[in-house]
């Protein structure tokens, strides 16, 4: 398949704006300037950005709780994002849902979701939508691993190819759910063999690989814009960072973060580019320097923002009901 | 006396019921090499091995249900839910088998089970990993509820809680894991639906438990500057619970303040208020008040969190309000 060289050097920004992302919000959690759970994307942004470059504005997606590649790869604002994880009253979801929870109605982002294998479902039923108002959008849906062990892996995939719904199922192994490797939590290496069960496509791409995803996510969306029902993607890939920040990650064998180091999917595509000439050294040293601008300016946006006024904490539980604040 | 954390003191109490029956073991997510999403089982993994402190994969269905059969023939089984909001994705195993099964076949079977949860906001975990969901479990027939806040009541209701015959949902505080407490050298077991007096007084009384039991004796020593005298009652048991140590106190304060961390609506709080109504009513000499979170989700930010989660001032203002 012959990329453009738009859409490579589309996807290159991408997996850096990514990659510098979560290592500017990796430090601030450091420096306590970002509180709670939050579950970092490095080394796997090759998945996201190979899947969204299939996907138009229109197209949905549902993410997990290592969700804001998937949100910048679909192009989420990253100050909105920063401001989120801050808590601020600017942030995506006015600081009601920090890094667990970002969504952006208007780009189809459909949400980050604290719940293991909660999306499965929720995919199902934004194809469904699609499918039932005739239109051919199509929902990529995210999920790890280890959550191919909840029962919405099975529903969702049986529902998914029943019905034909244009959802494309996205596996992103990384290896792990938590501590627990996959060999520890499942039965088999390849998680593609399962959609057999489900008499749809099933591939294993390297997730490291952004053209080897985007290659196999182009045939899926094609396949799901037709009529033609889903298809399960697994992504082979690595987390470089903990669980979580703050996860000692005890069980990793040693050696093993170090060979996933190697298969870098950034200087990987900026081989590809330089040898195919997509773009110069100095082209590249230039976005990069843009996108570092971006992110410091993301950072201060979200410095400078206020904090929610308390009183917002009682609103959007409904559209039209307000609870009852405190008296404090 | 030693000193042992919350946490600690749950894990002990595991510990000493696995030395005593090979039949007591645990399970769930991350329990094993990692020692637990919040550390709690650290080091059982290494001390009896992996057949008896296993990790499951992502599948709460699984576990709570893999528990029910395992008990049911025979077993008790500790399992673990990382949040008590997972409790979500195994509540039909929970609330349609755990809870129902001995009563629907006649009293035949025994379910010795202790299902750990992990509860409770203040953490910066945000709307599903943040709930206090106690009185869904509090409302099904056939599950006992307990509610631990200091580490001697830790050991002391999962001693006893583990022999029990019957289903019991173990909640436990996450804010309250690394708080250290005086722990008896040999704690004994502490029989369900026994409250504990944490502390006496005449004029009004607080019932509560788990975290909010740290507020409400803050709230206590507030008002005793402003000479009122709080009783703070520790139910330690939601179900069964302490009537009489309810209804004791109540004859003496004629004043009921309840606090909790759940959403108002629906709460558990909502059925104390309405058995101290229905059975002790003429003892009260005002309404009786109930100190919960706001009816809303748990936000992230922090100043949000701390608006919808009740805190010692709240305790106070509402004990004020009845005088
Ligand atoms: C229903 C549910 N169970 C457990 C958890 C706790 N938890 C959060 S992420 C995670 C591991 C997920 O592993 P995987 O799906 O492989 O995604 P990864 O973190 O590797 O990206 C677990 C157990 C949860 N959030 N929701
Ligand atoms: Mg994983």
């Amino acid at each position: 398949m012959k990329i453009s060289n738009e859409t490579i050097i589309e996807m290159y920004e991408k997996m850096v704006k990514i990659r510098k992302f979560e290592n500017r919000a990796m430090n601030l959690f450091a420096e306590g300037q970002v509180g709670g759970f939050v579950h970092l994307y490095i080394g796997e942004e090759a998945v996201a950005t190979g899947v969204c470059a299939s996907l138009r504005d229109d197209d949905y997606i549902t993410s997990t709780h290592r969700g804001h590649g998937h949100i910048l790869a679909k192009g989420g604002d990253m100050k909105y994002m920063m401001a989120e994880l801050f808590g601020k009253e600017s942030g995506y979801c006015k600081g009601k849902g920090g890094s667990m929870h970002i969504a952006d109605a208007t780009k189809g982002i459909l949400g980050a979701n604290g719940i293991v294998g909660a999306g499965h479902n929720i995919a199902v039923g934004a194809g469904l939508a699609a499918q039932y108002k005739g239109t051919d959008q199509v929902c990529a849906c995210f999920f790890g691993d280890a959550s191919t062990n909840q029962s919405t892996f099975h529903e969702g995939l049986n529902l998914a190819s029943t019905w034909k719904l244009p959802v494309i199922f996205i596996c992103e192994n990384n290896g792990y759910g938590i501590s627990v490797s996959q060999a520890r939590h499942q039965n088999i290496t390849d998680i593609s063999q399962r959609a057999v069960s489900y008499n749809i496509p099933g591939i294993t791409v390297d997730g490291n690989d952004v053209f080897a995803v985007f290659e196999a996510v182009q045939e899926a969306v094609a396949r799901a814009r037709k009529g033609q029902g889903p298809t399960l993607i697994e992504c082979k890939t690595y987390r470089w960072r903990g669980h979580f920040e703050g996860d000692p990650t005890v069980y990793r064998p040693e050696g093993e973060l170090e060979q996933w180091k190697k298969k870098d999917p950034i200087p990987r595509a900026e081989k590809y580019i330089l040898d195919n000439q997509v773009m110069t050294q100095a082209e590249m040293d230039q976005l990069n320097a843009k996108i570092d601008a971006e992110v410091e300016e993301a950072v201060e946006f979200a410095q400078a923002s206020k904090f929610p006024d308390v009183a917002s904490a009682v609103l959007d539980v409904y559209t039209d009901i307000v609870e009852e604040g405190r008296t404090r | 006396m030693r000193e042992l954390t919350y946490g600690q003191g749950i894990k002990e109490g595991m510990r000493i019921k696995m030395l005593e029956n090979p039949d007591v073991f645990i399970f769930g997510e991350d329990v094993g090499l990692f020692g637990g999403c919040f550390g709690v089982t650290s080091g059982l993994f290494e001390e009896f091995g992996e057949k008896r402190v296993r990790d499951t994969p992502i599948s709460e269905g699984a576990i709570i249900g893999a528990a029910v059969g395992a008990a049911a023939v025979g077993l008790r089984p500790i399992p673990e839910l990382m949040f008590v909001d997972f409790a979500t994705v195994g509540m039909d195993q929970l609330v349609n088998q755990a809870a129902k099964m001995r009563y629907m076949f006649g009293g035949k079977l025994k379910l010795p089970m202790v299902v750990r949860l992990p509860s409770g906001g203040g953490v910066a975990a945000a709307a599903q990993h943040s709930q206090s969901l106690e009185a869904w479990f509090t409302h099904v027939p056939g599950l006992k509820v307990v509610y631990p806040s200091n580490a001697q009541d830790a050991i002391g209701l999962m001693l006893t809680a583990i022999d029990d015959d019957n289903p019991v949902i173990y909640l436990e505080n996450k804010t309250l894991y690394a708080v250290p407490g005086q722990v008896e050298d040999e704690v004994k077991p502490i029989p369900l639906g026994k409250a504990n007096i944490k502390r006496e007084g005449n004029d009004v009384t607080i019932i509560t438990y788990g975290k909010q039991v740290y507020d409400s004796l803050k709230a206590a020593e507030m008002l005793e500057k402003d000479g009122i005298d709080a009783e703070v009652i520790d139910l330690r048991s939601l179900y069964p619970l302490d009537k009489e140590a309810i209804f004791e106190s109540v004859k003496k304060t004629h004043k009921v303040v309840i606090v909790s961390e759940e959403a108002k609506r629906g709460s558990y709080a909502g059925e104390l208020a309405a058995i101290i109504a229905d059975e002790c009513f003429y003892e009260c000499d005002a309404p009786i008040k109930r100190v919960c979170a706001l009816n809303t989700p748990i936000p992230f930010s922090g100043n949000l969190e701390a608006y919808v989660l009740p805190n010692a001032d709240d305790v106070v203002e509402a004990v004020k309000s009845l005088f």
